[in-house]
C-alpha cells in the first residue's frame, strides 16, 4: 500500500470508512484513470497543449526569425504586422515577435519560479500556523502582517542598492510578501477543515501530526490553493513588470511581457498591437493555467461527478 | 423573484447615471480651466523649490521687473531703476501698490523678504538665487550678518540692491521668483500664512487664491488690489491637478481643459506624432539642454579622446526625429539658442571621426576593443530616458562594435550616486533659470561647484568664467563665455544631446497666454475671446 | 472576552511598534535625502535644512522624538510639501479613497460571489465556462490597463461617463469597476471551486431531491461554509483598497490617498513615509482581527483562543 493512494479524502463523509476504502485502491490504475478523466476534459487539455505551445515557442522562438531582439531600426518603429515583421514593430523599430519570445523566457520563468516559492512557503506556513493554532498561529500571523505592512518599495530600494539589478533580485523581491495571500487564505481552510470529523477519526487512529496535515488537510485544501496558484502567477508576471520599471529587474533591451504591455499602454490609441500581442500571451498564459488547474483537481479528486 | 428585482433595480439606477454626461465643454466667461499637474510644494514666496510652485507664484504676486507679454522685459512694481556705473548697485524706486488686503506694498517687504531667505536659520533650498547679492553667500554661511547683505530700504519706496559682481541681466534676473516681496506685516504675526488657503494668505499680483483642494483644484480669482488690474481681463482660473498626462489629454480633447501640455505639463509622448499631424500643436524652444554627464574621474573616461568619440558617433537628428518626436533641435553646443547664438562645435553624427577617436583613444589607454571594460550608462526612472539611452546604447553597438551596459535607477538613489561620483555616464538635464548664458557654464566652473558631477576642471575655463564675471562690457562679456564654451566642448566633459523644446495645444478662443523659454507661463494678460 | 480583547489589542500594538521601527530604520537605510533635486544645494543651505528638520541629530533621538510625537497622535510636517502636517494630508485624502473602496469592495464581493456561485451550480457547463473566461481576463489584466482602457472606450469615445475626477457617482463608476475587476474575478473563482466540493456533498443531494430550492440551499447553507477563504481575501484586499491604489487615482485624477504612499518613497518625505505606514498598518490589522472574528462568527467549531489541539 503506498502512500500515494491518499491524495484526497472528501469531506463530511463517514471519514474512516472512505480512509481505509482508499487505501485498497492500487496505485497504478488510480493514476490511469486520473490521466483518462484529465484528457477527457477537453477544455483542460486545450490548457495543457497551450502551456507546451508557450514553453516550446519561449525557446525556440527566437531562433524563427532574422531579428535579435535587442536590433533597433529608428525608421521602422510603430509598424504594424507585415510580411517583414510578423507582429509589428515596437517605438525603437525592434521586431516584436523576437521580443515577446524572449519576454515568454522571463515572464514564464520569473512567474513559475516565483509562484512555485510562493506556493511552497505560503502552503506550509499557512498549514502550520492553521494546525497547530493557539500562540504558534498568533505570531506566525502577526509576523505575516508586519512584513506586508511595511513599505514594499523601500524594500524593493534597498534590494536595488545592495544587490542590484538582475533575475536573482527580481525573485527575492518577489517572494519577500507573495506567500502572504496564499499563507492566509490556506490557514482558512484549515482552520475549518481541522474542526472535521475525519480528522478527529485521523487522531484517535494515531496518525501523526506530519501525516494528518499533508496527507489529510492540505489536499483537502486543493481548491482554493490552486485558485491562488492561478493569481499568484499574473501577479508576479506584473510585479515583475513594475520592478523592471523601476529599474531591479532585467535591464533594457531584455523585456519581458509585462514590460512590453507596459511600454505599450500609452501608445493603446496609435499603436494598439504593441499592448495587444503581450497582453494576449500573458492571458493566454493564465488561461491555461487555470484551466489546466481545475482540470487537474477534477481529475484527482474521485468522488466528482460530472 | 426579490433577486430579479434588486437586480433590475440596480441595473436601471446605473445606466441612469449613465445619461450624456453634464460636464462643462466651454469656460463661463472669462475663466480659464489649466492643468497644473501637481500641487505646488510650497506657495510661499520665499520658500519656492519647484517649477509648479514658481509658476503659481507668478500669478499670485508680482517683483520689481516682470516679462511682458511680448517677452520685453517691463518695469512693475519699479517705476524706476538706475544703475550706478560699475553696474554693481541699483536703485529702485517703487510705484504705490496694494497687498490684497490694502496694506500697501513698501520696499521693506523686498527687504525683509530676501534677507529672511538668506537668514541661516530660515528653511529655504533656493537661497542660492540671492547669492548674486553683496554678501549673499556669506550671510547664509553665518559669516557676516544680516545687516551687512546688499539690499536695503533707503524709505518706503526706494530700494537700493548692492550687487557681488556686475550682471548686465539683473533686471530680468529680478523677475524671478527668488525677488519676490512678501508682507511683512503679516510674516512677522502669522508663521503659518502661507501653509494653505487661508484669510491671511496675503498677495500682490493680478491673481489671489480663493479656493485649494487637496490634490484636486485650486481656483484664482482676479486680484481688484492689484496694481495693474486694468490690464487683467481674466476673472477666474481653475487649475486642475491632474497627473495622469493621457487624462489631461483626453479631458482637453472633451472640451474641459483649456491647455494641455507645455509649460505646465507635458504632452504624452506617444501620441505626439499624430497630434503634430492635427496641425494644433505649438513648439517653442525651451533654454534647456540634455545631456549625459561624464565621470572624468574614471580611468577610463579620464580620456578626452574616448569622451570625444561618444558624443560624436551619436546620431541626434534620428534621435529626435523618431524617439523624442517634438520638433527639437540637436545640440552641438552646450549654451541653449533661446540663450545666445547657435554654434557649431562639432558635426552630429560624425561616426567616421568617432570610429578614429575610439581607436586613438583605444591605443592611449593600451588596451584592445576587446579587453575594453563595460560602461554603464544610468538613467532615472522615466519612459522618456529609457527609449533615448536604449536608442543611443543601439547606436553606439553600430558605431565602435561595443555594448554599453544601462542602469535604470531609482531617482533619489540615481541623484545620491551622481553626487557621490559613483557613475560612469549618466543622463541629466537643465533648464536655465535666468536669461544669463554663463549659468550653464557656471555649474563647471570650480572643481568644487556643487553641480560640477563630471569633476572636471580646467584653469583657463575657470580664468574666463572669473573675468566675464567682472565685465561690464557686453561685448567683451559675449567673446569671454564664448571662449569658455569652446574649451568645454573641445574637452567633452559632457555630450550635449539636444535642447528641449515645449509643445503644447490650447483652445482657439485662448489668447494672451505668454509662454516663455523658461519654462515660465504667465495669464496676466491671457483672455477667452469666443467667436 | 475582555481579557481576550485586551491581549489582542496589545499583540496589535506591539505589531504596530515593530513596523513603526523597521520602517524607519530601513527609511534612513537607503540613500537619497529629502532636499537634494536636480538643481544642486550648497552644502551650506543643505547642512541648514536639515538641522530645521532635526535630521543631523542622530538616529535614536530622532526616533524618540518620532515616537513622542505619535503618542500625541502627531505625525508630524511634510518634509517636501512645506507648511503642511501629515495629519492634514492623511485626513483630507482618506475620505475620498475610502468611498471608492467600498465602491469597489461592494462590486467586488457582490458581483464575485454572484459569478461563482452561478458557476458552480451550472459546473462544467457552458456558464461555467463563460464565467471563467471572464474571471481569467478579470485576472491576467491589471487594473490600470482596464482603467486606461475604460476611459479610452466609455469615456472619449462613447461619451457615457466623464473622463476623470471625483465628486459625483457617475464619476467613480469607471475606477470601481477597474479597482473591483481583479477581485471580483478572484473572488468568482475560490467561491466557485469552494461551492463545487460542497454542492457534490450528500445532504445537498438529500436536501434537492426533497424539493428545496436550489437558491435557499445555496445561499443558506453552501456559501456560509465556501465563503471562508473569500473572507480571508478581503481583509488585506479592504485595507489596501481604502487607503487607495496609487495607478487608479492617478489616471483617474482622485484626490485620495494613494499617490502619496508612492510620491512620499520617492521624495524620501520621511515624516510622510511614517505617517502613511502607521495608517496603512493599523487598518490592516484592523480589517484582519474583524476577519478571524467573523471565522468565530461563521464557524462556531473554530476556536482562536489560545485552548488548541
Amino acid at each position: 500500500m503506498s502512500d500515494d493512494t491518499i491524495l484526497f479524502t472528501p469531506l463530511s463523509s463517514s471519514a474512516r470508512a472512505t480512509v481505509e476504502e482508499a487505501e485498497i485502491l492500487p496505485s497504478s490504475s488510480y493514476w490511469k484513470e486520473a490521466w483518462i478523466r484529465l484528457k477527457a476534459n477537453r477544455l483542460a487539455m486545450f490548457g495543457l497543449y497551450a502551456l507546451c505551445f508557450l514553453i516550446v515557442m519561449a525557446i525556440l522562438g527566437p531562433f524563427l526569425s532574422p531579428y535579435s531582439y535587442y536590433e533597433t531600426h529608428l525608421q521602422l518603429k510603430n509598424q504594424s504586422p507585415d510580411a517583414q515583421f510578423w507582429l509589428g514593430t515596437d517605438e525603437l523599430g525592434r521586431d516584436l515577435f523576437t521580443r515577446c519570445w524572449w519576454g515568454a523566457r522571463i515572464s514564464l520563468f520569473v512567474g513559475i519560479t516565483a509562484s512555485l516559492v510562493d506556493l511552497i512557503i505560503g502552503v506550509l506556513y499557512g498549514s502550520i500556523a492553521a494546525f497547530f493554532g493557539g500562540k504558534t498561529d498568533e505570531w506566525m500571523m502577526r509576523i505575516a502582517d508586519v512584513l506586508c505592512a511595511i513599505p514594499y518599495l523601500l524594500v524593493v530600494i534597498l534590494l536595488m542598492v545592495i544587490i542590484g539589478s538582475g533575475i536573482t533580485s527580481i525573485i527575492l523581491a518577489l517572494t519577500l510578501t507573495g506567500w502572504i495571500n496564499m499563507a492566509r487564505i490556506v490557514r482558512s481552510q484549515i482552520l475549518q477543515l481541522k474542526q472535521q470529523d475525519f480528522v478527529t477519526a485521523a487522531h484517535v487512529i494515531g496518525a501523526s501530526n506530519r501525516r494528518i496535515l499533508f496527507r489529510h488537510l492540505i489536499p483537502n485544501a486543493m481548491a482554493p490553493i490552486i485558485v491562488t496558484l492561478t493569481l499568484t502567477i499574473p501577479s508576479a508576471i506584473f510585479a515583475e513588470a513594475f520592478l523592471s520599471f523601476l529599474g531591479l529587474g532585467v535591464q533594457a533591451p531584455i523585456a519581458s511581457w509585462g514590460t512590453m504591455a507596459n511600454d505599450g499602454l500609452p501608445a493603446l490609441r496609435y499603436y494598439p498591437w504593441r499592448l495587444f500581442f503581450p497582453a494576449i500571451l500573458i492571458s493566454l498564459t493564465m488561461f491555461s493555467f487555470n484551466v489546466l488547474g481545475d482540470g487537474l483537481r477534477d481529475a484527482f479528486d474521485p468522488r466528482l461527478k460530472k | 423573484m426579490r433577486k430579479w428585482v434588486y437586480l433590475s433595480l440596480s441595473v436601471s439606477l446605473l445606466l441612469s447615471s449613465c445619461s450624456k454626461n453634464q460636464i462643462d465643454r466651454k469656460p463661463q466667461g472669462q475663466e480659464l480651466r489649466l492643468n497644473f499637474r501637481s500641487e505646488p510644494l510650497s506657495i510661499d514666496p520665499r520658500k519656492p523649490n519647484d517649477v509648479t510652485s514658481s509658476q503659481f507664484l507668478k500669478m499670485c504676486f508680482d517683483g520689481l521687473t516682470r516679462m511682458g507679454p511680448d517677452g520685453e522685459l517691463q518695469l512693475s512694481l519699479a517705476e524706476s531703476a538706475d544703475v550706478s556705473e560699475d553696474q554693481r548697485i541699483y536703485t529702485l524706486k517703487l510705484r504705490k501698490s496694494l497687498w490684497s488686503d490694502g496694506m500697501p506694498v513698501t520696499a521693506y517687504d523686498f527687504e525683509g523678504s530676501w534677507k529672511t531667505m538668506l537668514d541661516p536659520l530660515f528653511p529655504c533650498e533656493y537661497a542660492s538665487d540671492l547669492f548674486i547679492l553683496k554678501n549673499g553667500r556669506a550671510a547664509k554661511n553665518k559669516k557676516c550678518s544680516m545687516d551687512e547683505v546688499g539690499v536695503r530700504a533707503l524709505d518706503e519706496y526706494t530700494l537700493r540692491i548692492e550687487l557681488d559682481h556686475p550682471a548686465p541681466l539683473f533686471l530680468s534676473i529680478l523677475s524671478t521668483h527668488a525677488f519676490y516681496p512678501s508682507p511683512q506685516h503679516i510674516t512677522s504675526k502669522y508663521p503659518h500664512w502661507a501653509d494653505k488657503a487661508n484669510p491671511h494668505y496675503v498677495t500682490n499680483g493680478p491673481f489671489k487664491l480663493v479656493e485649494w483642494k487637496q490634490s484636486d483644484h485650486i481656483t484664482l480669482e482676479k486680484s481688484e488690489t492689484y496694481w495693474d488690474s486694468a490690464h487683467v481681463k481674466l476673472d477666474r482660473i481653475q487649475m486642475l491637478l491632474i497627473e495622469d498626462e493621457n487624462t489631461e489629454l483626453t479631458m482637453f480633447d472633451n472640451g474641459e481643459l483649456d491647455w494641455a501640455g507645455s509649460p505646465l505639463s507635458t504632452l504624452p509622448l506617444d501620441a505626439m506624432p499624430a497630434l503634430i499631424k492635427t496641425k494644433r500643436v505649438t513648439t517653442f524652444p525651451m533654454a534647456g539642454v540634455y545631456f549625459y554627464i561624464l565621470n572624468t574621474q574614471d580611468p577610463l573616461l579620464k580620456n578626452v579622446k574616448l569622451r570625444r568619440a561618444f558624443a560624436l558617433a551619436i546620431n541626434r537628428q534620428e534621435l529626435i526625429d523618431n524617439v523624442i518626436q517634438s520638433g527639437q533641435s540637436p545640440a552641438t553646443c552646450f549654451i541653449p539658442p533661446a540663450l545666445s547664438p547657435e554654434k557649431q562645435y562639432f558635426q552630429d553624427n560624425d561616426v567616421l571621426r568617432a570610429r578614429r577617436l575610439f581607436t586613438e583613444a583605444l591605443t592611449e589607454l593600451q588596451l584592445t576593443k576587446e579587453q575594453l571594460p563595460i560602461i554603464t550608462l544610468s538613467y532615472n526612472t522615466m519612459n522618456s530616458h529609457h527609449k533615448i539611452a536604449q536608442a543611443i546604447q543601439g547606436q553606439w553597438f553600430k558605431a565602435f562594435g561595443i555594448h554599453v551596459a544601462l542602469e535604470n535607477k531609482e531617482w533619489k538613489v540615481f541623484l545620491d550616486e551622481q553626487r557621490h561620483g559613483k557613475f560612469q555616464i549618466a543622463r541629466m538635464g537643465g533648464i536655465a533659470n535666468n536669461y544669463d548664458p554663463i549659468g550653464f557654464l557656471d555649474r563647471y566652473r570650480y572643481l568644487s561647484s556643487e553641480e560640477n558631477f563630471s569633476h572636471w576642471t580646467n584653469p583657463r575655463f575657470t580664468e574666463l568664467l572669473e573675468s566675464a564675471d567682472q565685465t561690464i562690457d557686453e561685448a567683451l562679456r559675449t567673446q569671454l563665455i564664448a571662449e569658455a564654451e569652446q574649451i568645454f566642448m573641445d574637452e567633452m566633459p559632457v555630450i550635449p544631446i539636444y535642447f528641449y523644446t515645449g509643445s503644447y495645444m490650447k483652445q482657439p478662443y485662448v489668447k494672451g497666454v505668454y509662454v516663455s523659454e523658461l519654462s515660465d507661463v504667465d495669464l496676466k494678460w491671457a483672455y477667452v475671446e469666443m467667436q | 472576552m475582555i481579557t481576550y480583547l485586551a491581549k489582542k489589542i496589545g499583540i496589535l500594538l506591539l505589531s504596530l511598534f515593530i513596523v513603526i521601527t523597521l520602517t524607519f530604520f530601513l527609511m534612513h537605510a537607503i540613500p537619497g535625502d529629502p532636499f537634494i533635486q536636480d538643481k544642486a544645494i550648497p552644502e551650506e543651505i543643505l547642512k541648514a535644512m536639515h538641522q530645521h528638520y532635526g535630521l543631523d541629530q542622530p538616529l535614536w533621538i530622532q526616533f524618540g522624538k518620532y515616537l513622542n510625537g505619535i503618542i500625541h497622535f502627531d505625525l508630524g510636517p511634510s518634509f517636501k510639501y512645506q507648511g503642511r502636517t501629515i495629519n492634514e494630508i492623511i485626513s483630507q485624502g482618506f475620505p475620498v479613497s475610502l468611498c471608492l473602496g467600498l465602491e469597489a469592495l461592494c462590486l467586488a464581493v457582490f458581483g464575485g460571489v454572484s459569478l461563482g456561485s452561478i458557476a458552480s451550480l451550472y459546473h462544467n457547463r457552458w456558464q461555467d465556462h463563460l464565467t471563467m473566461v471572464v474571471a481569467v481576463i478579470g485576472i491576467s489584466v491589471p487594473s490600470f490597463i482596464l482603467a486606461s482602457f475604460l476611459q479610452y472606450l466609455l469615456a472619449m469615445k462613447l461619451d457615457l461617463l466623464p473622463v476623470a475626477r471625483w465628486g459625483t457617482f457617475s464619476q467613480s463608476i469607471m475606477p470601481a469597476i477597474a479597482l473591483a475587476a481583479l477581485p471580483m474575478a478572484f473572488i468568482a473563482r475560490l467561491t466557485r471551486a469552494n461551492m463545487v466540493e460542497v454542492l457534490q456533498q450528500d445532504y445537498i443531494q438529500t436536501a434537492r431531491s426533497k424539493g428545496l430550492s436550489v437558491f435557499r440551499i445555496t445561499v443558506r447553507h453552501a456559501l456560509r461554509n465556501a465563503l471562508f477563504p473569500v473572507i480571508t481575501y478581503l481583509g488585506p484586499l479592504s485595507a489596501a483598497v481604502f487607503t487607495g491604489s496609487f495607478a487608479i487615482e492617478k489616471i483617474f485624477g482622485i484626490p485620495g490617498l494613494g499617490q502619496w504612499f508612492v510620491t512620499s518613497i520617492t521624495n524620501r518625505d520621511y515624516t510622510m513615509i511614517m505617517g502613511t505606514t502607521i495608517f496603512y498598518s493599523a487598518i490592516l490589522m484592523l480589517c484582519i482581527f474583524i476577519v478571524d472574528i467573523l471565522y468565530c462568527l461563521m464557524d462556531p467549531r473554530i476556536k482562536l483562543t489560545a485552548s488548541d489541539v
